[in-house]
């Protein structure tokens, strides 16, 4: 633990430190642009130039290790007239066109001249420019601002995993480029955007859309997949314009997807603003009143039992148990909030959730993974693992079709034979599962979300039992400072950001109730008459001669089938909780007002209540939290996990077939009503999934954006 | 230019294989460097792949070689553009590589530029002639000084030019000779032309150095 | 005078043959077997008390670098890399060395890869010198033939391999971390030191660079004791060397002399004199192009050692002489090496990357005279702003020769600033 003195104030910090570090851990600010905490060190920028007493020049801050004695001076004549220095010299070949510039307003360059630059240049030849790069259809590059500082290469190489970005030429002839100007083919590949300190790239679909000073910043948490991440939604009059990466360690750390970020503009399109009835076998759009009576209308005249319900994937918990209320007033057994079929779900939370949690990741040392490809299923999943794989050695292993994850696995098998051979013992990774101090099995809705999807759970519980993976006393907590107490190494990845809240308040059919599948097939022999979907659009079936009730805020499959349309509200517009495929629960916050006549959903479905005469007691949303939590106490502690206890095993053995695992996304981009509905998402599909490269689009990049020239 | 041009895709061959001679070559080079270490092998296979291809890297074998190598493919590009010797575009049968940095400007390495703008017309770098048979490129400190000016052609240098001594070059390669390199005004090595100032009584004892030849009996060859 | 006996390059005109047949008449190779059979620490002792200076430019002392090394193998092997990236303008020393006594480079090799306990040496030699590569492995391929490298090495039971590795065309790799970047296959581009390579060089392994001499000179050090090569030169400063003499001088060549020798002798003695007469000098850079020159006031009584050329604000760098004679245009002379670090500048760090250009774009205006008086001071002051600021020492390099030429040629830019617009004016009126 090094003692030094960092202007004049004393500090200790960890073995290993840098002076950099030493000097934040004493309030002194160092700047600079090259050094991120979670990069590789480069030191290329030298703009975090300070001084060491005694040292015969200034050294960099951020590469340096504070050791013992080390009087470090950030402030003094030497030290600025370095960083000054450093910052005349990024400065001379840059355009300084931050009037046009996306990056004005949020540019560390900008902040840091203001602190560091000369009132004026001292330059007087003619500045260099720089052609501009294509990097696909999310990264806008105006290449001539680039400082060098590397970022986004460190970013795509250890990060992404995806070896593309790279710096050609040398000296002042140095660019940075993707290799022959291909899209960076990586569904991280925007936070490249957040981390360059400079214009250079800008997020292209958010090109010239508005100042950063013109925005409302709201705090929430992402729905694109069972992540939760944590975002900051960025927001002019009722405009979602942007979506931004809020740093939650044990989450997302400072990164989300591309799809996290960037399929809101899904959210202008395709709206649901004003309720719909068919009339005549046409969808005609009507008043809130006629639209609840019709639906009310249809519901009373039927039994419980010949009703259905089923939410779909980015459902918040409140409106949800609204509808589980309803629908037990109505007594309705046939519920579900399962609409790919996924076998989970019951007691036992521990068998449906991300047990080991996402930071824990890090600390394991054997990973089984069954169908699940987690690059597309969770990208940011995918990232912590290729952290942990970055860090040292660990086995990891995949049954399922073969996909490229940007790190290396044995690629052991590509169905449910296989985890049976592991489960026996009879196949080599099971000894690796054995010897492992801390193994993972991450199963996959590809796993669950078949027929025989129990079965396979039920292996897959068995494996994470006789592999000792739920064993605390593998961890040693001497030896390696572990925060997790007790090692859970059982995982189920989901997909849908509303399934564990789902699971957790038991929507899900009961007293004989009907699943989706038994739904789609009471609807065929004419027994369930009426189904209620709750933004219910991925479920395989038009629902025939049933009355179909949609609630949701976007036209998708769902509306197109349904005989009365509930317009409501979608994630950025409405507050609400969700939990995590870990069983985090996180509350999001509306950021705008849900467009037109649309409505919260909770309330929408309290009023539907009053008109089928069974009114559900809520008036306000907290007087729905309060019940939830009330019924289900999980739901009351925001941000927090808990440990999820092992329980019994199932004990049922269902017989497994040997069809191999297929994955639920087929294509990363489009994955619900929103990201469907954006034009950002169609053009990365057209990039990255379909590989049709735009050609003009390079032509017109490739030019040297002449403006920008000094 | 530090600013290395890619041959247009009209003129990237569609495929890039090695020869027999290659692999040869590339097996040997490859068993030089640590398991797990053939990265170090990247500069002297773009050496081969270049050698292979009329001395320039077309971007198959910037892949090839990734692929050989087990490298990213942008690493190899970063590589052969961050080199000088590494040509991205086709150059002439002769590269011509004067050397302009201050030692040989002092002893008149403009000579030589100008007699390759007058007997070739070539000025600007990487242009070639029309015949396609000469491409010049104006390259720093060939290390060479105390016979400068100095001009590397492919892989030999030619020292101790001048204006009528290069043009002598010029005329002999398209005559289609092959001159023999080092000093072009007969100096040994790096001997003081006027004749040596040092180790004459060396010579005299036929390479034997006196001091040893005193102690024991030449060694046995 | 260095005297004929006390030279180590013998064959540095090329002379006599190169192969191991001419090696042998000349030494090399002798006794190698009984230098192995000192301790690894005897002989790092030796090299230390000779006082041989690392003859790249550096001056580090070689012993003391060597001494560096960890003192036992453990997993990771250890590495000898000699650094023959000779690109350094006005240096063509190791040239010579690898081309006429390759021998003497490959002995060095194994007893300083021995002192270090290293397993292999890289020998990273400059693309260009392509002929030179083809004899140096051809020597190589005969030590190897005779036993004397290769598994039990000369009989010494000390396994030792020597791999020749062929940069491709970029200064900046005879910086010896960019250099070992290079060797793993990437852009040559310096690493941040700490750590040092002795601690994590190649591969992470510790390593040691040396420049081509000093590992060439090491054999016949050990042959002839430390004593006889601390009894030439001068205090602190000993030892022969080879000064290469290039620019204006009748006779420019490379020749063995002793460290210490006056500037004027050099040049007089073995370089036939400036050209015009010792009177016609202008200046010289006196350790390759990275120091900054003398004046000729300076030259008068200059002794060529390193702390000799340091009191005068210069440096021995590599021991490459550029002489300037009065008919030189200085201005351009520094100019074009100013355009030689801007070509050279990997790019990696800011200072570097846009001060080189930077200052060379000013140079080739004050060539002309293109620019204003202050401009000197400005470009005086751009200079201190990449000096001690980059990650490696080109941004130094780059620097000093301007500030030797600002402090030593001011009015000469002066006096051409004002005769640029001058000129201007009269061709505005007419």
């Amino acid at each position: 633990m090094p003692r030094l003195m960092i202007d004049g104030i004393e500090t200790v910090v960890p073995q290993g430190a840098t002076v950099l570090q030493a000097c934040e851990s004493v309030g002194s600010e160092v700047p600079h642009f090259c050094f991120h905490s979670r990069l590789s060190i480069a030191g290329n920028c030298r703009m975090c130039l300070v001084e060491l007493e005694n040292g015969s020049k200034p050294i960099v801050a951020c590469a340096f290790p504070a050791e013992e004695g080390m009087v470090i001076q950030t402030k003094s004549d030497l030290a600025l007239k370095a960083q000054k220095s450093t910052m005349e010299f990024l400065l001379i070949n840059h355009p300084l066109d931050c009037p046009i510039c996306d990056q004005g307003g949020e540019c560390d360059l900008q902040d840091q001249a203001m602190g560091y630059g000369f009132h004026s240049s001292r330059y007087r030849d003619n500045k260099r420019a720089v052609t501009n790069k294509y990097m696909g259809p999310l990264i806008k590059t105006i290449m001539t601002r680039c400082i060098h500082c590397t970022r986004c290469v460190r970013f795509s190489t250890e990060i992404a995993g995806v070896k593309e970005m790279g710096m050609l030429n040398r000296g002042e002839g140095a660019e940075i480029t993707t290799y022959l100007e291909e899209a960076l083919n990586s569904e991280l590949s925007a936070n490249v955007i957040d981390l360059c300190p400079v214009g250079a790239l800008t997020s292209k679909p958010y090109a010239f859309v508005a100042r950063p000073w013109e925005l409302k910043k709201i705090n929430s948490i992402d729905v694109m997949d069972a992540v939760g991440s944590s975002i900051r939604i960025d927001t002019r009059g009722s405009d979602v314009l942007r979506i931004l990466p809020r740093l939650h360690e044990d989450v997302n750390e400072d990164w989300i997807s591309d799809k996290t970020r960037y399929a809101c503009d899904g959210l202008k399109q395709q709206r649901l603003d004003r309720p719909y009835v068919r009339k005549n076998g046409k969808l005609e759009s009507t008043s809130w009143s006629e639209a609840l009576t019709t639906a009310a209308l249809a519901i009373k005249n039927l039994q419980g039992r010949q009703m259905a319900a089923i939410v779909g994937d980015l459902v918040d918990a409140e409106s949800m148990y609204t509808l589980k209320r309803l629908m037990n007033n109505l007594e309705c057994p046939n519920i579900d909030c399962r609409q790919d079929g996924a076998k989970v779900g019951g007691n036992m939370r521990a068998a449906y959730l991300f047990n080991t949690t996402i930071a824990g990741i890090e600390y394991a040392d054997a990973i089984l993974m069954v169908g699940t490809n987690p690059r597309w299923e969770s990208a940011l999943i995918n990232a912590r693992i290729r952290k942990r794989w970055m860090a040292g050695p660990i086995d990891i292993a995949l049954i399922g079709k073969k996909v490229n994850l940007n790190y290396d696995y044995d690629h052991i098998g590509v169905g449910p034979k296989t985890l049976v051979e592991i489960m026996n013992g009879s196949h080599s990774f099971a000894n690796i599962l054995n010897n492992a101090k801390r193994p993972m099995i991450i199963v996959g809705m590809g796993a669950l979300a078949r027929s025989d999807g129990s079965a396979i759970l039920d292996t897959a519980l068995k494996i994470a039992s006789n592999t000792g993976m739920l064993n605390s006393g593998h961890i040693d907590n001497k030896k390696n400072s572990i925060p997790i107490k007790i090692w859970n190494g059982f995982n189920v990845l989901h997909t849908a950001a509303s399934r564990v809240a789902g699971l957790d308040m038991g929507f899900l059919p009961h007293n004989d109730g009907r699943d989706v599948a038994g739904i789609i097939e009471g609807v065929k022999s004419g027994t369930v008459k009426l189904v209620y979907l709750l933004g219910a659009d991925e479920v395989d079936s038009d629902f025939g001669d049933a009355f179909v009730i949609y609630q949701g805020h976007h036209g998708d499959r769902g509306a197109h089938i349904a005989d009365v349309i509930f317009p409501g509200a979608a994630y950025t517009e409405k507050d609400g909780i969700y939990v995590n495929t870990e069983g985090r629960i996180q509350m999001g916050i509306a950021a705008v007002f849900p467009p037109g006549q649309a409505r919260d959903d909770w309330k929408i479905l309290r009023a539907l209540s009053e008109r089928v005469g069974e009114t559900i007691p809520f008036s306000t949303l907290e007087c729905v939290r309060s019940a939830l939590c009330a019924e289900y106490p999980t739901f009351s502690t925001i941000d927090a996990i808990q440990p999820a206890k092992w329980g019994e095993m199932f004990g049922t053995s269902h017989v497994i077939t040997d069809i191999p695992f297929t994955y639920p996304i087929n294509n990363f981009y489009m994955t619900d009503v929103i990201s469907r509905a954006s034009r950002t998402m169609s053009e990365c599909t057209e990039a990255f999934v379909l590989q049709r490269h735009n050609s003009t689009c390079l032509s017109k990049e490739r030019q040297i954006d002449k403006s920008v020239v000094g | 230019m530090t600013i290395k041009e890619i041959a247009d895709d009209n003129l990237q061959p569609k495929s890039f294989e090695w020869t027999d001679e290659s692999q040869l070559m590339i097996d040997n080079t490859l068993k030089q460097y640590p398991v797990g270490r053939q990265a170090s092998a990247v500069i002297p296979l773009l050496n081969i792949a270049q050698r292979q291809n009329s001395n320039w890297l077309p971007i198959k074998a910037i892949e090839l070689i990734a692929d050989t190598l087990d490298m990213p493919r942008i690493r190899v590009l970063e590589v052969a553009t961050f080199y000088t010797m590494f040509n991205l575009i086709p150059v002439g049968k002769w590269f011509l590589q004067p050397c302009t940095t201050t030692p040989c400007w002092l002893r008149g390495s403009h000579e030589v530029m100008s007699c390759i703008k007058d007997k070739l017309g070539l000025f600007e770098d990487y242009a070639t002639t029309s015949d396609g048979q000469f491409t010049l490129l104006e390259v720093e400190c060939l290390g060479v000084c105390a016979n400068a000016p100095v001009l590397q052609i492919n892989d030999n240098v030619y020292e101790d030019l001048n204006y009528d001594l290069t043009a002598k070059l010029i005329q002999n390669l398209k005559n289609g000779e092959r001159p023999k390199y080092g000093s072009m005004s007969n100096r040994q090595g790096s001997m003081p032309k006027d004749g040596p100032t040092s180790l004459i009584s060396l010579k005299k004892s036929d390479g034997v150095p006196a001091w040893w030849a005193k102690k024991k009996p030449a060694a046995k060859g | 005078m260095l005297k004929d006996k006390d030279r180590i390059f013998t064959n540095l005109y090329g002379w006599f043959r190169s192969d191991i047949v001419g090696a042998r008449e000349r030494g090399d190779w002798s006794n190698t077997t009984e230098i192995l059979k000192m301790s690894q620490e005897k002989i790092i002792d030796v090299v230390k008390s000779s006082g041989l200076r690392g003859r790249g430019g550096g001056g580090f002392l070689t012993g003391l670098k060597w001494s560096f090394m960890p003192k036992e193998v453990k997993e990771r092997p250890h590495y000898l890399v000699v650094n023959a990236d000779e690109s350094e303008p006005g240096t063509c020393k190791d040239r010579e060395i690898v081309r006429h006594d390759p021998h003497k480079l490959i002995e060095g090799c194994l007893i300083g890869g021995f002192a270090i306990r290293a397993s292999t040496a890289f020998i990273y030699l400059r693309g260009e010198f392509y002929n030179e590569a083809l004899i140096l492995q051809k020597a190589i391929d005969e030590a190897y033939d005779a036993g004397l490298i290769g598994k039990n090495a000369c009989g010494s039971g000390y396994d030792f391999n020597v791999i020749l590795h062929r940069g491709a065309g970029a200064y900046i790799c005879g910086e010896e971390t960019a250099l070992l970047e290079s060797l793993e296959g990437k852009k040559g581009q310096p690493r941040l030191k700490p750590p040092f390579p002795a601690s994590i060089g190649l591969y992470g392994c510790p390593t040691t660079v040396n420049n081509v001499e000093s590992i060439a000179v090491i054999p016949t050090i050990l042959r002839r004791g430390a004593g006889w090569f601390a009894s030439i030169g001068r205090p602190k400063n000993y030892g022969p060397k080879i000064f290469s003499i290039s620019g204006h001088v009748n006779n420019p060549c490379n020749v063995e002399e002793e460290l210490g020798v006056p500037l004027k002798e050099l040049i007089n003695k073995h370089a036939g004199g400036v050209i015009g007469g010792w009177d016609n000098l202008l200046a010289v850079i006196p350790g390759g192009s990275s120091v900054p020159l003398l004046p000729k006031s300076t030259c008068d009584e200059i002794l060529m050692d390193f702390d000799s050329l340091r009191e005068v604000h210069s440096a021995l760098g590599t021991a490459a002489v550029i002489v300037m004679n009065k008919q030189t245009d200085v201005i351009k002379a520094i100019a074009r090496l100013s355009a030689f670090y801007k070509h050279e500048s990997c790019g990696q760090c800011t200072p570097c990357r846009e001060g080189t250009a930077w200052m060379s774009r000013v140079m080739q205006r004050m060539v002309r005279g293109d620019a204003d008086i202050e401009e000197i001071d400005i470009l005086e002051d751009v200079t201190r702003q990449v000096e001690g600021h980059t990650i490696c020492a080109l941004g130094d390099a780059a620097a000093w020769p301007i500030q030797g030429m600002i402090r030593n040629f001011r009015p000469e830019m002066e006096r051409r600033i004002i005769a640029y617009k001058a000129n201007q004016q009269v061709k505005s009126i007419t």
